[in-house]
């Protein structure tokens, strides 16, 4: 059974049509990347799932629960998160504070600290700046940082909106390393990407978001030898 | 000594400023709305007071009913009134906030009646030291306020609902990636601005013993003026907004040549900080999100 399954989903902005019926699920343990130019509705799919953009039809299923049209808050509850595009890190709070409320909703006080130890042996550069303000990081350091915060609380699917966006080529390796790591520890990925080479190396499956509907979908391996990716998003 | 007076008699006017402002600047910087009717809520915590005098004849209980009706009161307003309006344009939520203004002031009215009511409070001596002479009634407000701030600072660094709140401040929708409910959020936010207010309730009550539905409406323009010169939206703000108009008010009334014109001196204040730093002395200016 699939761990999220997206059926026949419409998403309006008011009048304006954003997603025009997708469907698409990921299976529980799979990498399965989204790509998309802008505009195409990749975004607005990672926000309909997780609650923040309730869609017109359609449904959501995750982990055989309907969750179309439940709030953001108690879909996270139900195990999945998302790392949302711009990264979204608490500006004005502290690296811990952002991480503690990363795993809000744990209860076990040792799980936490557990788990804030093998996030800053993972990224030393934040237990470096544990104490500094979120917002004086760089951009690198706040995507690690909002990728550290989503694991917090232990996904079973961690969603990822354009992580390597805005990112040094070395850096953008460094995500889709990490990306890779939270995968075979287990947490089921689904991954937004302009980067569509990088990230149909890593992924099971893809789909390709065109003006609102699925044009195209495969294993990663298959989508990076098919003409028309090859020739709209990966540069020939 | 007459300094030392005045001094005190600032900060306890400006403690009851902060707690007024506090409630302004939280619901502000968390539920994105400006309370109008928040002065309203001190009024509603004075008649509680007044009523809870006349029968129990104990401060301490009064004040403690006081604080949880407002709290009550404050709650189901935001539910009744404010919450059905998010996502509204924020000039729908100013006017329903003024509509709730005029409601409680007019409920009151039809409760209390128009002429004011005195509450009548224990009589203690002023302390005496020297030539310094405190009344008690000051110094209680003073220590309170100063408790009051210390808690709530402490409160919103280090538990999770106060980084919870923080949070939903900066960005409402990563909040609720991380599973918070910002609804519950900002529920809380009104019950501890209500509470706050009940307070102030009491307080300005033993300045001004008489309670009338107009009671909190100065009160609650000064707090505000308090929050928007120390920055709308931020906590510590409020409390340095807040002492610094009490200290301002206390000096002027002590001057005569210039005690007739407090109030304006205030709101002057308010206009010069509006001009050199319009967010406010510890007002952030934040980059609008698209």
């Amino acid at each position: 059974m699939a761990l999220l399954e997206i059926k026949d989903l419409e998403v309006y902005y008011g009048v304006i049509c954003a997603l025009k019926g997708i469907s698409f699920e990921v299976n529980e343990g799979e990498i399965v990347t989204l790509i998309g130019a802008n505009g195409a509705g990749k975004t607005t799919t990672m926000h309909s799932v997780v609650g923040l953009l309730p869609p017109k039809n359609g449904s959501v299923f995750f982990d055989g629960v309907d969750i179309t049209k439940q709030p953001c808050h108690k879909i996270v509850r139900m195990g999945m998160t998302q790392v949302p595009e711009g990264r979204h890190v608490f500006q004005e709070l502290t690296v811990y504070e952002n991480l503690i409320l990363g795993g809000y909703l744990v209860k076990d006080q040792k799980q936490i600290k557990d788990d804030l130890e093998k996030i800053y042996t993972r990224f030393p550069r934040l237990a470096e700046r544990k104490y500094q303000i979120a917002g004086t990081l760089s951009g690198g350091e706040q995507q690690m940082l909002a990728m550290g915060r989503a694991m917090m609380s232990r996904p079973k699917l961690l969603m990822l909106d354009e992580p390597s966006m805005g990112l040094s080529p070395l850096l953008v390796d460094e995500v889709f390393e990490i990306i890779k790591e939270f995968n075979n520890d287990g947490t089921t990925i689904l991954l937004v990407e302009q980067n569509a080479g990088k990230s149909l190396a890593i992924s099971d499956r893809a789909y390709v978001l065109e003006n609102g509907l699925i044009s195209l979908s495969g294993t990663g391996k298959e989508l990076m030898a098919s003409d028309e990716v090859k020739k709209a998003y990966l540069g020939g | 000594m007459e300094i030392i007076t005045t001094l005190i008699n600032g900060l306890s006017i400006g403690g009851i400023y902060a707690m007024i402002a506090l409630g302004y600047t939280m619901v502000y910087g968390i539920a994105k709305m400006l309370n109008f009717a928040h002065g309203d809520i001190i009024m509603v915590g004075g008649y509680t007071i007044y009523v809870f005098m006349n029968i129990t004849g104990h401060p301490l209980i009064a004040v403690a009913v006081a604080v949880v009706f407002c709290v009550l009161i404050g709650v189901t307003i935001e539910k009744v009134a404010y919450k059905p309006l998010r996502g509204a344009s924020p000039l729908a939520v100013l006017i329903t906030a003024i509509g709730v203004s005029y409601l409680l002031q007019s409920l009151a009215q039809i409760i209390f009646g128009s002429a004011p009511k005195m509450v009548q409070f224990p009589d203690i001596k002023p302390i005496q030291i020297g030539s310094l002479k405190i009344q008690v009634y000051t110094l209680i407000t003073l220590v309170a306020s100063i408790i009051v701030m210390v808690l709530l600072t402490l409160f919103v660094k280090y538990t999770n609902i106060g980084r919870a709140m923080l949070a939903t401040s900066e960005d409402r929708s990563a909040t609720e990636l991380m599973g918070i409910n910002v609804n519950s959020v900002i529920t809380i936010t009104f019950a501890i601005g209500s509470a706050l207010a009940a307070l102030a309730g009491l307080f300005y009550l033993l300045k001004a013993p008489n309670i009338s539905n107009t009671f909190g409406s100065m009160p609650g323009i000064k707090a505000f003026t308090a929050a928007v010169i120390g920055g709308i939206g931020s906590i510590p703000g409020a409390m340095l907004g807040g002492i610094l108009l009490g200290m301002v008010e206390a000096i002027s009334y002590n001057i005569p040549a210039i005690a007739p014109y407090t109030d304006a001196i205030e709101f002057l204040i308010l206009i010069v900080i509006l001009l050199v730093k319009p967010a406010g002395i510890l007002g952030k200016r934040r980059r609008e999100k698209v």
